[in-house]
């Protein structure tokens, strides 16, 4: 049996969400193999041959690859697809969106978020906004698998697999790249970080936002999270969202200031080691959830709590 | 151009679902359902195209129970022309429905397919990219601004990190993200106006697609409960709490 896990990348550097995803694959029992897609990608390749328990890696290099089109990523795995008996994608963004075409084109059913592998045929997946855990047993003979990366431990460095190239697969759906916007950031990534600060719609304004949750998640090197209602209000941007339709996170610390809770939003962050609620309501949902909470006004708690944190 | 907007009846998204003791599934019964919220958007989304004179016909399609009709009527509500009802009464797979999906595009040759990016029951995100690579047309997943003119829709989509635009030509399949639009309220008027548009009523087996499902589900379960917590007086117990008896900081 041969797997192969779809890196994640920015034709730059390898993401995390990489590791964690060969973890998963390594738990198959079989083979693991990298493909690496992108446009100028040799670095990514070089460092993912460096991570533990990978056979080989593939190097997709094509400027098609290099802007994420749906088409092009999912005609180069599945090209790749008749050496293998399943592919194990990270659940970003763009690992969901190829992912479906895939096993479309290979007729099977994907199955998305997985979160823990049982067998080689048998996984465990969230569904109702993480209300429930299914577990499914798939009849089809390939496999095509998202995987959450925040339910699995990443993969060690100390490998050294050898690096081939791989054919791309051609867009051939008039898809064209226009532009892209993103937003810059000196902090951790959101949903690879140990420690994330998030804010709800009590800040009241962007300035407020900005002016609370910023200077805590830099004082204790956090990443910056929020929820639906802070997003929606536009106090922060759209990938800053924590929850079903944002987001999954599962850092050590999570401090959600001025949330209440909604099943959305814990969909993204009840998996976290340890959750700190701030609110003024004492009924609000989400201190069913917390390990530590305060009541009391934002206003009061975070500056004490910036200076309790010296 | 004509717009095929597919909608699904799925549990309130206010509800929270809870697993049947015998582990089979979540236990629909007596339960509010409604309109999938992205679903919603969708619609919206169609409905505004219409009103800008881009779309001429904006078709509603369901698969599911016969109360999915409800769905339907409430899609109409907002501004559909007209609806399709394909009844089952078993829960059909993201692949099987892609398969239902193109058949009636088939039938009906949309010139643009705008959908919800998942339903809040199966969380799968799955449909509309497979339903895309079924029909070999472009996709625009996770759309949070829609410009169609010229043969082409300019997509601007929510990716992790910021925002990517995308042309794509038409036919195309377009998924809707939560900042797309927000969706209006039917008003009583076009409710009643709504009672008298058609809908379709078809059955699987009338587009010869197989729909077995390819994932047994073995078990369904609750997920594990968190242990329940403490409130802690003050910042700086908290930060005390943290850092000798919880050690994350």
């Amino acid at each position: 049996m041969a797997v192969l896990v779809v890196a994640d990348n920015d034709n730059a550097h390898l993401r995390d969400s990489t590791h964690k995803t060969v973890t998963a694959a390594l738990a198959f029992g079989g083979d693991v193999d990298l493909l690496v897609m992108g446009a100028g990608a040799q670095a990514v390749a070089d460092a993912a041959a460096k991570i533990e328990g990978v056979r080989k890696v593939l190097l997709a290099d094509s400027a098609d690859l290099g802007h994420g089109v749906a088409e092009a990523q999912a005609a180069t795995v599945e090209g790749l697809m008749g050496g293998y008996d399943a592919v194990l994608i990270p659940a970003t963004s763009g690992g969901k969106n190829y992912a479906p075409r895939i096993a479309a084109k290979l007729d099977v059913a994907p199955i998305t978020d997985v979160i823990e592998v049982v067998s080689a045929d048998t996984f465990v997946r969230p569904i109702y906004a993480g209300n429930a855990l299914e577990t499914v047993q798939s009849s089809d003979a390939k496999k095509v698998l998202t995987v959450r990366p925040t339910a699995f431990k990443a993969a060690g460095e100390g490998g050294s697999a050898s690096v081939e190239s791989a054919s791309a697969g051609a867009n051939g759906s008039g898809t064209t790249f226009v532009s892209e916007e993103m937003v810059k950031s000196d902090r951790p990534e959101l949903a690879a970080a140990k420690i994330v600060v998030s804010g709800g719609r009590a800040m009241g304004s962007a300035e407020e936002f900005s002016k609370v949750i910023e200077p805590l998640a830099d004082k204790l090197g956090a990443a910056v999270g929020a929820s639906r209602a802070a997003v929606d209000a536009g106090y922060a941007p759209n990938d800053y969202q924590v929850g079903q339709t944002g987001k999954v996170v599962a850092p050590a610390l999570y401090i959600a200031v001025g949330i209440s809770g909604a099943i959305q939003h814990l969909a993204g962050m009840k998996d976290s080691k340890v959750i700190v609620a701030i609110n003024k309501d004492a009924d609000a949902p989400i201190f069913q959830v917390a390990d530590y909470g305060i009541v009391g006004d934002y206003k009061t708690v975070v500056p004490e709590l910036m200076a309790a944190l010296g | 151009m004509k717009v095929l907007v597919p909608v699904k009846r799925v549990i309130d998204y206010n509800v929270k679902a809870r697993v049947k003791a015998d582990q089979t599934g979540v236990d629909l019964a007596n339960v509010k359902m409604s309109m999938n919220p992205f679903c919603e958007i969708a619609v919206e989304e169609a409905v505004r195209l219409k009103e800008k004179g881009v779309a001429t016909e904006v078709v509603i399609v369901s698969i599911g129970p016969q109360q999915a009709q409800e769905t339907i009527r409430t899609a109409l509500a907002m501004g559909g022309d007209r609806g399709i009802l394909i009844q089952s009464d078993t829960d059909v797979e993201p692949l099987a429905v892609a398969k239902l999906l193109k058949a009636v595009v088939d039938e009906e040759k949309p010139d643009l397919v705008v959908m919800g990016k998942q339903a809040i029951d199966g969380d799968n995100a799955a449909v509309g990219q497979m339903l895309s690579a079924l029909l070999g047309w472009p996709q625009a997943t996770f759309a949070s601004k829609v410009e169609v003119a010229g043969g082409k829709a300019t997509v601007t989509r929510e990716v992790d990190g910021g925002l990517q635009v995308l042309d794509v030509p038409t036919p195309a399949i377009v998924t809707a993200d939560l900042r797309l639009n927000e969706p209006r309220y039917a008003s009583l008027p076009n409710i009643m106006k709504a009672k008298k548009k058609e809908i379709a009523m078809k059955a699987v087996a009338d587009y010869g697609v197989d729909t077995a499902p390819r994932l047994k589900v073995l078990k369904v379960t609750e997920p594990p409960k968190r242990s329940a917590g403490i409130k802690v007086e003050n910042a700086a117990e908290l930060v005390t709490k943290l850092k000798t008896e919880a050690g994350v900081l």
